[in-house]
């Protein structure tokens, strides 16, 4: 802290206990998170192929993702599912945790029931899903059909609806958003919809100018966490569409993954990665600084 | 309950009667849509092969083929799989609370010089995307030889992770200083201090950190694709990915039974501990 003065010895003390402490962390830092940064820098510039020494080959691979189709296409699809994908997502979230938030029978049972679908993940949860969107067979047509009489789409082999299928589907995982957005309105205190209850203001009023501020650092860090996340999407492309059909769902770690694991271009995907990694990065940043205009902190006056 | 509210205006109590009403009724259609694709799973997996393609389908299979989850389990060594799952998460799990609630009382109890800078790169650090460390890792530890083995699963764990520390850190900023300058004062050491005072007081956090440890590599998928190849070495996730390569039809029956098999060591233990599976994702999410 700014304010507190230590003495010369304490200071040291504290710092080589600080040190202590967080050094198997530092080790870990330089070892598979720093140290694998920087070489996937410099693999970037190479033609390397695990079997073979790394060849310096400067911008090549840079000018070739560039040029290639289909790391458009990668970075468009994973765009598409996360630009709509998280803001649904979060919308959705946000309205089953105020109607948890309201107080009824069975709250805490509701509660379990949406947040058990979270518990399955993975592996399982994509080779669910591939069965209940099955066009023929699947539970997602059988009702479409018995609600409109019609045959619904194909899902997950058509071009158009395999995103908007897998955004489907992450909805039925909301259970973590849904916690913590229910834990964010719990903390919003009672007398400021104590005293909008006063002034006459109606609830719509109260959720724009109460709610919504008060729960906006919860959003910003769902909406950060929810993008990195839905950048790194790969289990579903892999058990669920094989980035088809006609690469409608070729996410960018699936693409990614090919390239390093499948096709060997060490130096290609490394390419991919650091693109990937300042993409983030810069993003992050931007939505720290950008939030500073909507976000709403305790105590921080304006 | 009721009687306090009696004694409002009428006005808002009906008011207030109609959101709860709604509130209700929508809660109950969502639930049933929460609920159905678990539903289906537990029916298509008692299912028999011919019933499982019928239309309209059956919402109740008869009869009930409870052999299925016996022979999705012998279709391969799932017997197999489940122990090196659980092994590997259990080891891994073990070593990232232990390593990150160390590391994690560094950061909340000694104001050392660059305190803040450091904390600013872990922060940094959980917003590192798996897939831009994956190749370097890959490489070393192909250089390690330790490709097809467990060991670049579980040796990064006894680091500790970014995402664990910070949660743990949260919880041992609630600790009260005094405990621990009392300890000093009685001459206690700053490790013994950590390990019989802090860790202790922080038992429901590392139960919570167990929590999401083990819950992610249980499903955990890319890591174990990359580095197992032998099939004797496979997680349970990785037997289920290639399961259906080895049928001509999808057997969906078998494919839902051993998914089932599969998300019940999960869903037994959101169950038993599920006041700090909520505890977890709440810390780790508010502030």
């Amino acid at each position: 802290m700014a304010g507190m003065r230590l003495s010369r010895k304490t200071e040291f003390r504290e710092t080589k206990y600080f040190y202590l402490f967080i050094s198997p962390w530092i080790i870990g830092l330089i070892l598979f998170t720093g140290g694998p940064i920087l070489v996937s820098g410099y693999y970037s510039f190479t033609r390397y192929d695990i079997a073979h020494d790394p060849v310096f080959i400067g911008f090549e691979n840079y000018i070739n993702l560039f040029h290639n189709d289909l790391f458009w296409k990668s970075s468009g699809v994973t765009l598409y599912y996360t630009i709509v994908g998280v803001p649904v997502g979060l919308a959705a979230s946000l309205a089953l945790a105020m109607l948890l938030n309201v107080r009824i029978p069975g709250q805490r049972i509701f509660s379990t029931i949406f947040y058990l679908p979270s518990v399955v993940s993975g592996v399982v949860l994509s080779l669910l899903w591939v069965w209940l969107l099955d066009p023929d067979f699947g539970v997602v047509n059988v009702l479409y059909y018995k609600i409109t009489g019609m045959a619904g789409p194909q899902w997950l082999s058509d071009e158009h609806w395999v995103i908007p299928s897998l955004i489907m589907m992450s909805l039925w995982t909301l259970g973590n958003n849904v916690i913590v957005y229910l834990a964010g309105l719990k903390s919003v205190p009672a007398n400021l919809y104590e005293a909008a209850q006063i002034d006459g203001a109606s609830r719509f009023r109260q959720m724009i100018n109460i709610t919504l501020p008060m729960i906006s650092p919860v959003t910003l860090f769902l909406l950060i966490t929810g993008i990195i996340g839905s950048f790194q999407v790969f289990v579903q492309a892999d058990i669920m569409t094989k980035g088809g059909p006609n690469y409608a769902s070729y996410f960018y770690v699936y693409y990614l993954y090919q390239q390093a694991f499948r096709s060997f271009n060490l130096g290609y995907a490394s390419a991919m990665a650091w693109v990937l990694f300042i993409f983030v990065g810069v993003l992050t940043w931007l939505m720290m600084r950008v939030s500073k205009r909507w976000v709403h902190y305790e105590g921080g006056g304006e | 309950m009721s009687t306090q509210k009696v004694s409002r205006s009428s006005s808002i109590s009906a008011g207030e009667r109609t959101v709860k009403v709604a509130a209700f009724s929508i809660l109950i259609i969502l639930s049933v849509l929460m609920i159905l694709p678990l539903y289906i799973m537990v029916s298509t997996a008692l299912k028999t092969q011919q019933d499982v393609f019928l239309f309209p389908p059956e919402w109740v299979p008869r009869p009930a083929v409870w052999h299925n989850f016996i022979d999705a389990m012998h279709a391969r060594s799932f017997g197999r799989f489940f122990y090196n799952t659980t092994t590997y998460s259990i080891l891994g799990t073990f070593g990232e609370v232990i390593s990150s609630a160390f590391v994690a009382y560094g950061f909340s109890r000694y104001r050392g010089i660059g305190r803040n800078f450091m904390f600013m790169i872990l922060l940094a650090t959980m917003m590192i995307p798996y897939p831009v460390t994956m190749i370097p890792q890959f490489v070393l530890f192909k250089n390690f030889g330790w490709i097809d083995t467990y060991l670049p699963l579980v040796v990064p764990s006894f680091l500790g992770s970014a995402y664990i520390i910070f949660l743990l850190r949260q919880f041992f900023n609630t600790v009260p200083v005094d405990l621990f300058e009392a300890a000093r004062l009685d001459g206690c050491s700053e490790l013994r201090t950590y390990w019989n005072i802090a860790m202790p007081l922080c038992a429901p956090a590392l139960a919570s950190a167990a929590i999401f440890g083990f819950m992610y590599r249980w499903n955990d998928y890319l890591g174990p694709l990359i580095y197992l190849n032998t099939e004797s070495k496979f997680t349970v996730s990785i037997a289920l990915s290639s399961f259906t390569s080895m049928f001509n039809i999808v057997p969906w029956h078998l494919l839902m039974a051993a998914g089932l098999v599969a998300v019940l060591p999960p869903i037994l233990l959101f169950f038993v501990a599920q006041k700090y599976f909520v505890q977890g994702i709440v810390v780790s999410g508010l502030k």
